[in-house]
């Protein structure tokens, strides 16, 4: 059997892995557009804060590992896929054939429309090459402007404060983080930001940047909506990701957000599958079908598509929890599930502002069905067993409804 | 015959010297809060329950971590961290349903469970014989592995993880 994997993230990666696990004889091939062993993004702000080197991003640190496990890498982007010849077309012009396939091709980084978006002091912080150009420009005594504070945003503010860069976070929702923290917790984020000494401009917008004038000893103007331009050395701009379906254009397989697959991870072509970024999965939650776009659901999805793949559906996908961990200069949010709650649902919520604590649980009758927080960590990972487990806390609901942190003797006591 | 932690939580007097043991073994602190193992008290019914990593065949941890960082220690079943590729991202203990690995803010790394290598301090500390270290094939783990398999159905097809 012929097994194209398109994609070296951590789902491409996986499904090689467990496609071989469950077929010795399999030819698999693992294509990358990257010209770089296959590495992990979520390592990126420790490589920028010089705690590892690049070789520290690697998804597998053995420089032989896929070779022994008998899998092919390509590095060539891959152009179009004919599904019904059963190829890929590289962008060299290759055409390998497959009997299975698996679209594992992640998402990018976008940026506003603005004028100057694409000049050269002006990176994403999506790659590793975004983050070596980083690294090489956010040096001590620099101004960086950031744009957006949402999870990437927030997650390299360590490493950026370590360089020694002055800082100004441009975010243009009203609170840091919207997409996993409520206002409460988005509040008490950007006090514990300012406290560090980072300025973060909320509700607020870069509506272009322009290369300053002779006279200025900044080589950027960022000009702003609302407030007066920033003079920059570096804007590094975090506004979002997309799928990377464009290469889909013109072939037969249906796409919306992401590449739409069913509870196998399987396209609407019978022998092509899709995982990770680029896959319009199962939320186990709602059971909606989106992006999620996070490391935990990227193997999920990696790993079940591959048991699909050699063992024609014999494995169904029940959703994956949205889930996120993120640490700002030192303080650990935690987002999982329906965090935001859900209609008739109920709420505990334990808030100590001056410690920087907050725990937020969401039920549905009595059982756990998402949970914001800030500055809990221990045994946090059971959130997600109560979640999916869908464990019924009989009496812990009404101690839970009073105590949120006895979230783990709940989950003991229901063992 | 590979051994592994049973815990009866019958036997626990809440003590704590499982968790000074481990925390001395692996921080070389007497230091509770730093310990792999931990006791919760259930005040109202006057019990305690050790709890720490079964070192499911899942290792959910393992799978999630995007560096390599956790390997399977083939003498012991432990799935262990290496401490010089763990960049500390914490999608393990996310990852984790048991919830039994975890950041250790003071090293920036995440600590788990690594069954001391083949002799765990907790068992041996334990004066109750709450914790004991016996051969696999007799542990009450089963009850834990099962519900592992029914939080994620996609394991139960999974020839390659049984």
């Amino acid at each position: 059997m012929q097994y194209i994997i398109v994609g070296a993230g951590p789902s491409g990666v996986i499904a090689c892995e467990t496609i071989r696990k469950l077929n010795q004889s399999a030819q698999i091939t693992l294509i990358t557009g990257q010209s770089e062993p296959p590495y992990s993004r979520m390592a990126i702000p420790y490589f920028l804060e010089e705690k590892i080197t690049e070789s520290g991003t690697h998804l597998r640190h053995n420089s032989e590992h896929f070779s022994s496990l008998g899998i092919i890498v390509i590095n060539e982007k891959v152009n179009a896929i004919e599904t019904s010849k059963n190829f890929v077309r590289l962008a060299d012009g290759t055409e390998l054939g497959y009997e299975k396939l698996l679209l594992a091709t992640g998402a990018q980084a976008v940026s506003p429309p603005i004028d100057g978006i694409h000049l050269d002091n002006v990176h994403n912080c999506w790659t590793l090459e975004d983050a070596r150009n980083i690294a090489s420009k956010a040096v001590a005594g620099s101004s960086v402007v950031l744009m957006g504070a949402g999870f990437i945003g927030c997650i390299i503010l360590e490493s950026l404060l370590k360089r020694g860069v002055n800082l100004t976070i441009v975010e243009m929702g009203d609170r840091m983080v919207p997409r996993m923290m409520d206002d409460t917790a988005g509040g008490l984020l950007k006090s514990w930001c300012e406290s560090k000494g980072v300025r973060i401009l909320t509700s607020e917008q870069v509506t272009s940047i322009n290369d300053a004038d002779s006279s200025d000893q900044k080589p950027l103007k960022v000009n702003l909506k609302n407030s007066p331009a920033l003079p920059a050395d570096l804007v590094i701009c975090a506004t979002g990701v997309k799928s990377n379906i464009d290469f889909l254009k013109g072939s037969d397989i249906a796409f919306d957000q992401g590449i739409i697959v069913n509870e196998f991870l399987q396209t609407n072509i019978d022998n092509v599958y899709a995982s990770g970024d680029v896959a319009q999965g199962l939320d186990f939650s709602d059971q909606s079908w989106h992006v999620q776009a996070i490391q935990p659901t990227a193997v999920e999805h990696g790993r079940i598509a591959a048991i699909n793949m050699v063992q024609n559906n014999s494995c169904k996908h029940h959703g994956s929890i949205n889930m996120n961990i993120l640490d700002t200069m030192g303080l650990i949010s935690t987002s999982f599930g329906q965090w935001m709650g859900i209609e008739g649902g109920q709420e505990s919520i334990l808030l100590d502002k001056k410690n920087f604590r907050y725990l937020n649980l969401q039920f549905k009758e009595d059982c756990l069905v998402g949970i914001s927080s800030l500055g809990h960590t221990q045994n946090i990972g059971v959130v997600r067993g109560l979640i999916r487990g869908k464990v019924k806390l009989g009496a812990w609901k009404e101690r839970l409804m009073k105590d949120p942190s006895r979230l783990m003797e709940a989950y003991l006591a229901s063992l | 015959m590979e051994k592994s932690l049973v815990i009866n939580p019958d036997n626990c007097t809440g003590c704590l010297q499982c968790e000074m043991a481990c925390s001395y073994e692996n921080e070389g602190v007497f230091n509770p809060s730093k310990s792999r193992i931990k006791v919760f008290t259930f005040h109202q019914e006057g019990r305690f329950v050790p709890y720490t990593c079964t070192q499911c065949a899942d290792a959910w941890c393992q799978q999630a971590c995007p560096v390599d960082a956790i390997s399977l220690n083939l003498v012991t079943g432990a799935k262990e961290v290496n401490e010089s590729s763990c960049v500390g991202c914490k999608v393990c203990t996310i990852s984790c349903p048991f919830g039994t690995i975890n950041y250790n803010q003071s090293s920036g790394k995440v600590i788990k469970c690594d069954l001391c290598g083949g002799d765990p301090k907790c068992a041996s500390a334990c004066p109750t014989q709450a914790i004991s270290y016996v051969d696999a094939d007799q542990t009450g783990l089963d009850k834990m592995r099962k519900w592992a398999t029914e939080t994620d159905h996609a394991s139960t097809n999974t020839p390659a993880n049984a």
